[in-house]
């Protein structure tokens, strides 16, 4: 059986590397400061998208990601190592959009982007934290969710089951398709660039890329079609411009603070065992481990 | 988040070198693979910039799995039960992330499924590979031996068995046997014809990195009743047809993740690859110079490990108040590093590129008779990489050796514990100037090239080359280091005393290699700044050697060699 399925990807910056000039002075982050990265979780979901491919010859995968044009970039990541194709929804409208404006937005492009058999993302992005996004697309579409998805264990006769991954175990769950899977960190790594397809992809472009190319690069990108990636705005997707970018977006950044660590939070303790064993109590006592 | 490719822009500075536009024109054959394969590049730029992003592949993986895996892989190694082998967990997890980038048959053409990689980025990947796990690079890179099968064996073999070495198959090559090592003129494994045209190989192999692989190839004496290397022929023994049982894997000082086999071969189905009787005399040739440039860049891979890990551990120790880095004996101990690694890397890559020129050419021959300009040129390439191989094998692995001796140096005590990455680098280097030919062999391979004056050629195009103005002082003096060299080497075979030229041979072929790699210093240094250094500190070193070496033979005679005789 092959499927349609659509990834849900976003390109962020990346947070595991952070300078001292990683935030701006009004406290938004500096963007020009940090890499942009293909978002780590949404790396696991497409890999767990990439073996449901794999074990169903035929199927396509499509990335959907909403951000700046350059967010092709990510994209191309995914072809790289097996994706079809993908979309970037991207338009100035669409700019500053919380979780509920973002899942909206996407969720018009699902609608737009017609039949599918399985929608997977991300747990949540590095950049936001939120973990908001994949649930309300599955609210908006009226679709069920399967959240914390650590593996998509079988997928047959009209129906997906998922190890969730909890806090204190794993869950098996049964849902019908189509539905929305987002999948945890914990969940198999993502299979690496493969040489062959970077080199048969490494020239995919979406049309606002494809304008700044060389008429002799436009035409050999004409002659394959594969290389043509698509781009989508707001109006394309028919979205309410009340429901999208700021107009959209209820929630208000009213503050954001540095935190630093000062010496009254830090104890120093006994290089011997009985100094240990407290500290790994109180550890396990916390929460922080264990 | 390492990238082993990224994060040393020396390896880019080789990758753009100029011939490579030539090199890759003929490996692309104009570009016309372009047509059949979605993947096949449309022009010089769009080449250089593929081999650029399989590199990145190459760079990160090395850098974020293998690297961290190698720890893991040292400590864990294969094991063997009921003749099979069973690599190492992370071992395995390399070998399927390779795959899984399609990093197997790199060199192979298209058709195969392979990558039509120039000898030259295959090589910088083995390099970077090697800087991760020099173990693993043996597993990784025993896809050389597809080259073998590509350039001896029939069509039907090629297309059955490098379209599997491309989606991942390993190889071995069954060389060595208990009485049959530096000498395989002696190998006694036997093959015999059966009536339907295959072969049955009956004996015992020794010492086989990844003896247990999918495709072996062999050697064997096909034709009974010899015992010289004209009674050996080559052949491909396939794991799935059985009859080849692993009998014990070696307990091995260093590259402990690979596996070193010792093989029983019973009656074991085997084909026969290319023509009987030219197994040792022309194919294992063949596969050695291959092989070598593989040890070379293994050596040059470990050779940036050491370098690298003493370099952090020489910043961050502190000691009478300062790091030991700002003491003068560590300094030198560092740049001197740097140089050779710097000098055996340029040597590795100027080689790769002679390779890289006159494979194309025989494989342009393949299709279409060459003209007389092509086969000037490609005689003139086969020449140099003949006589640089065995000496950047030689004197790269050596380098090797000793920036891993200095690197436990740096360290200090610590560096004697299994604490630190250093004793296993020193461990894994040691192999590299013992096999596919010890360091000895490799002079033995050289001094001809000494003798008949190839290194001298090779000198006369560097002296003609152009180079930046500051570079000029030491060019003279390397002048006269050549005059030396070539004086001094005239004074040996002048005694027309064969024992007493190769008493003074590795002498000889030091001197030439180092005055080789100052010109490709220099070379490199007119062309990218960042080289100035290690062609300043590498000249010095060069300096100093040549002048010893012929000071040393300048106050020898042959009648000194008695005192070194062992009774």
């Amino acid at each position: 059986m092959s499927l349609n399925i659509i990834v849900l990807a976003k390109q962020v910056p990346d947070t595991r590397n952070v300078g001292k000039d990683a935030m701006k002075a009004d406290g938004t982050i500096n963007r020009a400061a940090l890499p942009a990265i293909f978002n780590p979780e949404d790396l696991n979901a497409l890999e767990q998208a990439l073996r449901l491919k794999d074990a169903n010859p035929g199927s396509t995968i499509t990335l959907l990601t909403m951000g700046l044009p350059r967010a092709s970039e990510i994209i191309r990541e995914a072809m790289y190592r097996g994706a079809d194709t993908g979309i970037v929804l991207t338009d100035r409208v669409l700019g500053g959009a919380d979780t509920l404006a973002t899942s909206y937005s996407l969720a018009q492009a699902v609608k737009k982007f017609g039949k599918y058999d399985i929608i997977l993302g991300g747990r949540q992005a590095i950049d936001g934290d939120t973990a908001q996004v994949g649930p309300q697309i599955a609210e908006k579409l009226g679709l069920p969710q399967v959240t914390y998805a650590e593996e998509i264990l079988d997928l047959k006769d009209g129906k997906v089951t998922v190890k969730r991954r909890l806090e204190n175990g794993v869950e098996t769950v049964v849902a019908p398709l189509p539905c929305v899977v987002t999948v945890n960190g914990s969940a198999a790594e993502c299979r690496p660039r493969n040489a062959q397809r970077v080199q048969k992809y490494k020239y995919a472009v979406s049309p606002s890329e494809k304008e700044k190319l060389s008429d002799e690069m436009k035409a050999i990108i004409d002659a394959r079609p594969y290389l043509n990636l698509q781009e989508w705005s707001a109006a394309y997707v028919n979205a309410d411009p009340e429901q999208i970018g700021l107009p959209g977006s209820p929630t208000k950044v009213k503050a954001i603070e540095n935190v630093v660590f000062t010496a009254k939070e830090s104890l120093t303790l006994d290089n011997n065992d009985e100094a240990i064993e407290l500290l790994v109590k109180e550890l396990i006592a916390n929460h922080t481990i264990g | 988040m390492a990238n082993f490719y990224n994060d040393n822009p020396d390896l880019k500075h080789h990758l753009s070198h100029p011939l490579m536009q030539k090199i890759v024109e003929l490996k692309e054959r104009n570009y016309t693979d372009a047509e059949k394969f979605d993947y096949a590049p449309f022009n010089f730029e769009d080449a250089m910039d593929s081999y650029d992003k399989v590199l990145d592949i190459v760079g990160q993986i090395s850098g974020d799995t293998i690297a961290v895996n190698a720890e893991g892989v040292d400590h864990e190694g294969p094991v063997c039960a009921n003749g099979r082998v069973t690599y190492a967990n992370p071992t395995k997890e390399n070998l399927d992330v390779c795959r899984k980038a399609g990093l197997m048959g790199m060199a192979m053409p298209r058709r195969y499924g392979g990558l039509n990689f120039p000898v030259t980025p295959y090589i910088m990947a083995a390099d970077i590979v090697s800087r991760a796990d020099a173990s693993f690079e043996n597993l990784w890179g025993l896809q050389d031996c597809a080259e073998t099968i590509y350039e001896f064996a029939n069509e039907d073999q090629k297309m059955r068995f490098i379209s599997r070495v491309c989606k991942g198959e390993t190889m071995s090559m069954d060389l060595t046997e208990p009485d049959a090592g530096s000498d395989l003129q002696s190998v006694m494994l036997k093959a015999t014809e059966q009536a339907d045209g295959s072969w049955r190989l009956n004996g015992v192999k020794r010492f086989i990195t990844n003896g247990d692989s999918d495709i072996h190839l062999v050697l064997a004496r096909s034709e009974d009743g010899t015992k010289d290397g004209r009674g050996l022929s080559m052949f491909i023994y396939d794991k799935n047809d059985g009859g080849v049982n692993v009998r014990r894997i070696e307990n091995k000082m260093g590259i402990k993740g690979s596996p070193t086999c010792e093989l029983v071969y019973k009656n074991a189905k085997a084909e026969l690859c290319g023509s009987r009787k030219l197994g040792l005399i022309k194919y294992v040739m063949a596969l050695m110079n291959g092989a070598r440039l593989g040890i070379a860049a293994q050596s040059v891979g470990i050779s940036e490990a050491a370098y690298r890990e003493a370099l952090a551990y020489a910043k961050d120790r502190k000691q009478f108040g300062k790091a030991i880095i700002d003491f003068p004996a560590v300094f030198e101990m560092l740049s001197v590093m740097k140089a050779k690694l710097d000098a055996s890397r340029s040597l590795l890559y100027e080689t790769s590129r002679f390779v890289d020129m006159y494979k194309a050419y025989d494989d342009i021959a393949k299709e279409r008779s060459l003209t007389p300009d092509e086969r000037k040129e490609s005689k003139y390439y086969s020449k140099f990489a003949d006589a640089c191989t065995p000496l950047v094998k030689g004197i790269g692995s050596e380098y090797a050796n000793q920036n891993a001796y200095d690197c436990i140096q740096i360290h200090g005590g610590s560096g004697f514990m299994k604490d630190y990455a250093c004793e296993r680098i020193y461990r894994d280097a040691r192999i590299t100037s013992i096999y596919e030919g010890t360091t000895q062999l490799q002079v033995v391979a050289a001094i001809r090239h000494v003798t008949t004056g190839t290194y001298l050629n090779l000198i006369k195009t560097y002296e003609e080359a152009e180079i930046a103005e500051a570079y000029k002082p030491l060019k003279e003096e390397l002048v006269k280091m050549t005059a030396l060299y070539a004086e001094t080497v005239e004074k040996v075979v002048a005694t027309k005393d064969s024992e007493y030229l190769d008493f003074m041979a590795r002498r000889l072929v030091e001197m030439a290699g180092n005055i080789i790699m100052s010109y490709l210093l220099i070379l490199d240094a007119s062309r990218n700044e960042s080289f100035d250094r290690s062609a300043h500190v590498y000249f010095n070193l060069a300096q100093a050697e040549v002048a010893k070496h012929a000071d040393f033979i300048a106050k020898f005679t042959p009648a000194q060699v008695a005192d070194y005789k062992q009774a």
